[in-house]
């Protein structure tokens, strides 16, 4: 099984490498760009043994406390078998 | 009176801290490295600046995880004093012991420069052998320094007047021209609730030799040393 894990900023707080990348791809021509909002992600690998619902339970716990700050960030997480 | 500075894998001013305790505060000093957990003998302990775990993830994140953060939770609970300093600050608001967290400059810069902050109160065990609203001239070094909070952390920060250093300009003026890296309200250092553990962005332990430039940090170690005699006497 895999875990795909989401880390993106709060809604108000300042990315300012967003807004290079923003304006970087404005210099390349795209000028219909209203927001860039840089993000993370992760791709966990669960021993197959893992039953799902642990699984989910772990990975969760994992984006909640170590890959996301919940103090600035927002976390999302998919599973695929 | 004995003195600990913590030592995790990317740290680099741990040696610039132990020189100032051992050198100018005269006192016992020792490196603790993260995967000690006895704190028993210290009264204080600096977790100093550097790149603990190379910033992966997020500055401060990783080291959040060693064991010895945990016997700092506990040391700390106990009332002893914490300081951390730049990634030390970054590391104590991962670990839940300061609010608030330290994000990208908002000019994206690594920032390495001398600035000025003011010292909002002298009621904590790190500034009271300073003068409240005196200005100091330190350096800062980070790309990580942009303080944030929500408004509610703000609100009990000022309530309770945990706001230790802010940014402002050489005549102790809070502008937004003298912010060097975005932080909400020119915040350079915060104190918890209990008011023994305090985290700064600027460096004091780089501001102690006059040749080096400034050695206006050094009554911030002075006040760390006259809390811990006073507290044995």
């Amino acid at each position: 099984m895999k875990a795909k894990v989401y880390v993106t900023l709060k809604p108000g707080v300042l990315d300012p490498q967003g807004k290079a990348i923003q304006h970087s791809v404005e210099l390349l021509g795209f000028g219909d760009i209203s927001d860039v909002r840089q993000g993370k992600y992760f791709e966990i690998a669960l021993n197959d043994a893992v039953v799902e619902a642990e699984a989910q339970a772990a990975v969760t716990r994992m984006a909640a406390e170590v890959l996301s700050n919940p103090i600035i960030e927002d976390y999302r997480v998919e599973f695929e078998a | 009176m004995k003195f600990g500075v913590i030592v995790f894998p990317g740290s680099n001013c741990d040696h610039d801290a132990y020189h100032v305790i051992s050198k100018h505060v005269g006192q016992p000093v020792d490196f603790i490295w993260h995967r000690e957990t006895d704190l028993s003998t210290y009264d204080a302990v600096i977790i100093p600046g550097g790149f603990s775990y190379g910033d992966y993830l997020r500055a401060g994140a990783l080291a959040r995880f060693s064991p010895v953060m945990n016997s700092v939770k506990k040391f700390s609970r106990s009332g002893r004093l914490v300081l951390g300093i730049c990634n030390g600050f970054q590391i104590l608001c991962e670990a839940g012991l300061l609010p608030g967290a330290l994000i990208r400059n908002r000019d994206l810069h690594f920032i390495c420069e001398h600035v000025y902050v003011r010292v909002e109160t002298s009621d904590t065990p790190f500034t009271n052998e300073l003068r409240g609203g005196g200005v100091l001239h330190i350096p800062i070094a980070h790309a990580e320094g942009n303080y944030v909070c929500d408004d509610l952390t703000l609100a009990e920060l000022k309530r309770d007047n945990r706001i230790v250093f802010r940014y402002c300009d050489k005549d102790g003026a809070i502008t937004d021209a003298a912010n060097p890296n975005g932080s909400r309200q020119n915040i350079a250092g915060i104190c918890n609730h209990e008011r023994n553990v305090v985290g700064l962005m600027p460096h004091p332990e780089r501001a102690c030799e006059d040749l080096l430039g400034s050695s206006d940090g050094r009554d911030i170690f002075r006040s760390l040393a006259a809390t811990v005699a006073a507290a044995a006497a």
